[in-house]
């Protein structure tokens, strides 16, 4: 079995380092960019976890997330773009 | 198992690097064009083998007899399908929009889609 916990908090620095970035970076386009990599990030580490726990809640947890910020993504986007819905 | 686990370890290696190298990638690159290119291509690249390893493991358990695994391995591959499915698409109508908002490239001398609606 491998110890997934150092991958873990390998994970969680990845995601406190693009968080960063939505709170210095300058201009929406690049807030909204960061936060799609954090909702990246955390997809990964939800699996990750769900088989640290060996719970599968985690994985349908996160095949939930996915869908929800690509929704969120997609009108924000829309929101920057200008156009109407 | 043993041959599974260096997979699964070689998998957790390069999924590591590329997540570290996008995330840096998003603050060294100079304008937002360019952050879009570095996170996104390099965090998708990453999670894909990190979820891969996650796959490898769980199917090791499920070979040797133990079915409750089973359910892991095929969420997980749906949760790969759904990120590789959701990322580009995201990925370029941040781009497009962020080009209809007159988000300029930095250093950039010409703009080659200046005046241009691709609708």
């Amino acid at each position: 079995m491998i110890d997934w916990f150092p991958v873990v908090i390998a994970m969680a620095v990845c995601i406190i380092i693009t968080v960063a970035r939505i709170f210095i970076g300058p201009g929406a386009p690049t807030r909204l960019v960061a936060f799609d990599t954090t909702n990246t990030l955390v997809v990964a580490t939800l699996v990750i976890v769900g088989m640290m726990f060996n719970h599968v809640i985690f994985i349908d947890v996160a095949i939930v997330y996915a869908l929800l910020s690509f929704t969120m993504t997609l009108y924000v986007a829309k929101y920057i773009g200008g156009s109407k819905f | 198992m043993d041959a599974l686990n260096t997979v699964s370890y070689v998998f957790i290696g390069i999924g590591l690097f590329f997540n570290f190298v996008g995330a840096f990638g998003l603050h060294r690159f100079p304008d937002m064009y360019t952050r879009l290119h570095a996170a996104t291509k390099c965090t998708t690249f990453g999670s894909i083998f990190l979820i891969l390893a996650v796959i490898v493991q769980a199917a090791g358990i499920w070979a040797q007899g133990e079915t409750s695994q089973s359910v892991m391995c095929i969420h997980s591959v749906l949760a790969l399908v759904a990120l590789l499915v959701t990322n580009a698409t995201g990925a370029h109508a941040i781009a497009r929009a962020a080009h209809r908002s007159g988000e300029k490239p930095a250093r950039a001398a010409v703009d080659d889609l200046e005046g241009k609606e691709n609708d």
